[in-house]
């Protein structure tokens, strides 16, 4: 019976093809939703098994053209079978079996694909990489099968889905996908998406609205959101009023909705810009802290310190690599152990390079400064041999992929997030080492007067050795978070280097809140530069303005009273 | 009985003699210098194009050599110092006299060197797709011109399969190569009707690791309404924090693809490609290829580093079409001699990896085919698009007025490389 419908609503010629498109969609929708209500699933199939498996072969034509209108016909036929046929093309599961030429969803176990037939929705055996032809996907047809399982999923009983099928509704604006909207919004309970879906419905109701008051109608709707994609509706819409002969009081409506949009969009604009300056800032930091400790205390000119960094960047490498066997992939843990591992094996690193090279030129800055940047290419160079020239991938886990989308274009990534986080607990444990500790105490004992320090008892040989340790472990713990933002490649540290200098020397050296204000600040400055000059021109002004910072200020932001060592 | 020891003695002194002087000539060997930086920030892609040339020198060996003499390699570090390419490049062919030099990656490393080749009439392989906008007689470029990538993959881009762009966002690091590319392809792309308002050109140091205002700014040009694509000549350690950028801000291929053109196989080698599938590159070769003499030389590859893990990628095929040429010229010509060899090369045929032939063309550029490959969550890349036959590679773009009016030919009557008329 509904197949007749069907077929006559198809031939019906006074369907015009928008309006028939979605009458069938609609159809199609209702059969989908009377297959999830239904008891017995074989009621709702409106695919026999024959004809499921011979359109589903179709996919596997040569032209992309053919393959967006057999997905358009899959989907618009309301089986509830073809879902999750398309979810696997879309993910790439979809293959031909050579043997017997049916399409089946294979995934891959090991090296062995389980085949799942797609007719019946079992398991139809498995086999290697060999014996199945992957059906091949573009960027074209991917947008066709979003598009598809859009529709299919706006009466999903999962709300999850359901939210993902309204944004990309949203990003389609398809008129002829109205109808189907306004459906769905009728049986939605829930309150969010509603509002959502609303919006959705505004955003293609301003253009394919009849009436002034079904137009001012979707304009109020819309200007009581903030999203990039209502700027541009609103924005397309205001461009085109004059060919399409729009009401004046509608246009200037629009427009009024359009500049509200707008200030708000500029607003969140600005807090963008915020959380990225402060982002960023977290990554100077991290790779500043150790540098503030071995040249802001020590006053020893380390250019060896971005290897150290690097040195934690590979020990993460290691570590993930020897722990790949045990850990599922995705695990947290591999990166909880790198921490302390990265600070045990870049510290004894800056202990050795300290006992060998640098105890024998304090006082000597230049001298220090040539030793440690051949220590760093030697480094640089050693790191090569062993692992090679090229990158080594570290993966992200879980937990550290994906991001915080608002709707209003903000993105917040949680690797970043996790980041910032890091960055003011290293420099909390630090604070509280220098703070609470007697090392702490030792320490700062010989930064402000090694003399006296060493007549009360200290040793102070001991002590140097332990902060340039201490301070080359902590670049190390930055590079475990490097490691997720960048590459894990021996020139990993040259990427850092100068910038934390320039952190060190802005903050006012030997001073750790300084380090702390002058990551953040030349973080925030230069996120707000980059968007108007360019992330070149940026670059240089930052290092311009703080070159005449110098210059007034030779100590840097707090300058640190007393007498510093042997400076 | 006599007689017969002596001409048993004589057969024996001779066959000495003949393997006395075999073992001279064995002793004079043929040099190839192998100018790659093996230290420095273009290690990371230069060091496995040394070791490619010594896989084929190596291999060549195995086969008896060239001319019947021995090939050696001699290979140098200019450690990603581009006035160090130079002194390199003079000490190679003054001091070691080679007979041709394979090397250099970066477009700032070959102009370091090109005085050096052309004052001491020597000959380089230079094996890296490029910006065009040259052709020396003393080099040959065996990577893309732009019209051998950049065009076909922005063409692409706007064609229906590609998602239809409208709005393209040029995405560079800031030097030669990407600023002469983005030069020629915004006027291709305004005399394709996308203005100027359409097109987002942003550089970036090399290097730059923060790229979540540039990953926003793209997100917030592409909402205007209209289909986005970026195209990318970011190059180098860049391209890793970028696409991580990419992957996190979940910017998926289907909304906004990102094309690139320094992007292959071992730069993908250090990012998890799940989240990034979908997007594309464009080169002349992928290791993906499905071609007997693709197999074959993956499996050398394999045999000769040592681990099945490694990657091949298209500058590693540029320096195989380069060495192979090469030899067959110099086979050709009977000697080693630089002009005699540079006129063997012209017309030079050879089977390329993809299943097709390389042509060496009077104005010292290939005949390549074009693929656009989609990247795959396993690192690898699925060709979605590839040119009909092969693209003849133009030294001097058409789309730049100053350029379109040049000629590059280095035969008879030309004998020019930026000519607007012949020499003879």
């Amino acid at each position: 019976m509904r197949n007749d419908i069907f077929s006559v609503l198809r031939r019906s010629p006074f369907f015009a093809s928008k309006a028939r498109c979605a009458a069938v969609q609609m159809i199609a929708v209702l059969a989908c939703l009377m297959a999830f209500v239904t008891v017995a699933p074989n009621m709702a199939q409106a695919f026999s098994d024959e004809e499921l498996r011979n359109i589903a072969e179709q996919l596997n034509d040569k032209s992309a053209t053919t393959k967006v209108a057999v997905i358009e016909q899959m989907a618009a036929d309301g089986d509830p079978r073809v879902a999750p046929i398309l979810k696997a093309m879309l993910d790439g599961d979809l293959y031909v079996r050579d043997s017997d030429e049916h399409v089946v969803i294979a995934t891959k176990k090991g090296k062995v694909y389980t085949h799942i037939d797609i007719v019946s929705g079992e398991e139809s055996g498995e086999s290697s990489s060999k014996e199945l032809s992957k059906i091949k996907v573009n960027n074209r047809l991917r947008g066709a099968l979003r598009d598809a399982l859009a529709t299919l999923n706006l009466f999903s009983p999962d709300l999850a889905v359901r939210t993902a099928a309204v944004e990309q509704i949203m990003d389609a604006r398809d008129p002829a996908m109205l109808p189907l909207l306004l459906r769905a919004i009728d049986r939605e309970e829930d309150e969010t998406l509603l509002a959502r879906m609303q919006l959705a419905e505004a955003t293609m109701a301003l253009a394919a609205g009849e009436t002034t008051d079904e137009r001012l109608a979707a304009i109020l709707v819309l200007a009581s959101e903030t999203t990039p994609q209502i700027r541009a509706v609103l924005s397309q819409f205001v461009a085109s009023a004059e060919a399409e002969g729009y009401q004046p009081e509608v246009v200037e409506a629009a427009k009024d909705a359009l500049e509200s949009v707008e200030r708000r969009l500029s607003t969140w604009q600005t807090v963008g810009d915020v959380y990225r300056g402060i982002s960023l800032g977290s990554v100077l930091l991290l790779a500043a802290v150790g540098l503030a400790i071995t040249f802001g205390v020590m006053g020893v000119i380390n250019m060896a310190h971005g290897e150290m960094i690097m040195i934690g960047a590979y020990t993460t490498f290691v570590v993930q690599q020897a722990l790949a066997p045990f850990l599922p992939s995705g695990s947290a843990w591999s990166l909880a152990i790198s921490v302390p591992a990265a600070f045990l094996v870049a510290g004894a690193v800056g202990v050795v390079i300290e006992r060998c090279v640098i105890r024998f030129l304090y006082g000597r800055p230049l001298e220090t400064l040539l030793a440690t940047w051949g220590v760093s290419l030697v480094l640089q160079q050693a790191i090569r041999s062993i692992f090679g020239a090229t990158n080594q991938q570290v993966t992200a886990p879980d937990f550290m992929s994906g991001a915080i989308e608002f709707s209003t274009g903000l993105v917040l990534t949680y690797n970043r997030l996790w980041i910032i986080l890091f960055s003011v607990i290293v420099v909390a444990g630090i604070a509280a080492v220098l703070r609470y500790t007697a090392f702490g105490l030792q320490m700062r004992a010989v930064t402000q007067n090694r003399r006296m320090a060493g007549s009360v008892g200290i040793r102070t040989g001991y002590v140097d050795a332990l902060t340039f340790g201490l301070g080359s472990g902590i670049a190390g713990i930055a590079g475990v978070a490097l490691s997720q933002i960048s590459n894990v490649s021996p020139n990993l540290g040259q990427t850092y280097i100068i910038d934390s200098f320039m952190v060190v020397v802005f903050g006012g050296v030997g001073n750790l809140w300084g380090t702390v204000l002058g990551a953040f600040s030349l973080g925030i400055v230069n996120k707000f530069l980059e968007p108007v000059a360019g992330a070149v021109l940026a670059k240089i002004f930052v290092l311009i303005a703080l070159i005449l910072f110098i210059q007034k200020r030779p100590k840097g932001l707090f300058a640190l009273k007393g007498r510093a060592v042997e400076a | 009985m006599n007689k017969k020891l002596q001409a048993l003695v004589g057969a024996g002194a001779m066959a000495w003699s003949a393997m006395a002087m075999s073992a001279a000539q064995a002793a004079d060997t043929i040099k190839v210098g192998v100018l790659h930086s093996l230290s420095g920030t273009m290690a990371i892609s230069e060091t496995t194009l040394k070791d490619t040339v010594l896989m084929l020198v190596d291999d060549l060996n195995k086969n008896g050599g060239l001319l019947g003499k021995q090939v050696e390699a001699v290979v140098v570090d200019p450690a990603s110092d581009w006035p160090l390419f130079a002194e390199k490049a003079r000490e190679l062919i003054e001091k070691d006299q080679v007979s041709v030099v394979f090397g250099c990656w970066t477009s700032v490393s070959r102009k370091s060197v090109l005085p050096v080749f052309e004052e001491l009439n020597s000959m380089l392989f230079y094996p890296v797709q490029y910006e065009g906008e040259e052709s020396s007689r003393n080099v040959f470029y065996t990577g893309a011109a732009p019209n051998q990538q950049a065009i076909p993959a922005v063409d692409y881009l706007m064609s229906e399969d590609g998602g239809g762009a409208e709005r393209i966002v040029l995405l560079g690091t800031d030097y030669v190569y990407p600023r002469t590319t983005n030069k020629i392809l915004r006027s291709y792309l305004n005399g394709k009707g996308i203005s100027d308002e359409d097109i987002m050109e942003n550089y970036t140091p090399f290097g730059h690791s923060d790229w979540q205002s540039i990953v926003a700014d793209v997100k917030a040009f592409a909402s205007a309404g209209k289909k986005t694509a970026v195209v990318s000549t970011i190059n180098g350690d860049a391209n890793v924090p970028f696409y991580k950028e990419l992957a996190n801000q979940g910017i998926k291929a289907e909304d906004i693809p990102v094309v690139a053109f320094s992007v292959g196989e071992e730069e993908l080698a250090g990012i998890d490609t799940a989240p990034l599938v979908g997007h594309l590159a464009a080169w002349n070769y992928f290791q993906s290829v499905e071609s007997d003499a693709n197999a074959a030389f993956i499996e050398k590859w394999h045999a000769f580093i040592g681990d099945e893990k490694r990657v091949t990628n298209d500058p590693m095929e540029a320096t195989y079409i380069g060495f192979n040429m090469w030899k067959q010229a110099v086979e050709q010509a009977g000697t080693t001699d630089v002009d005699a060899v540079r006129q063997a090369m012209y017309g030079q045929e050879v089977a390329n990896l993809t299943g097709g032939v390389a042509v060496m063309n009077t104005n010292h550029h290939l005949s390549k085919p074009v693929l656009i490959g989609e990247v795959q969550d396993d690192g690898q890349f699925d060709i979605v698009w590839e040119t009909e036959g092969t693209v003849v590679g133009d030294a001097w773009s058409d789309f730049l007025p100053e350029s379109a009016k040049l000629t590059a030919d280095w035969t008879y009557p030309w004998v020019c490389g930026n000519c607007e008329k012949p020499m003879y």
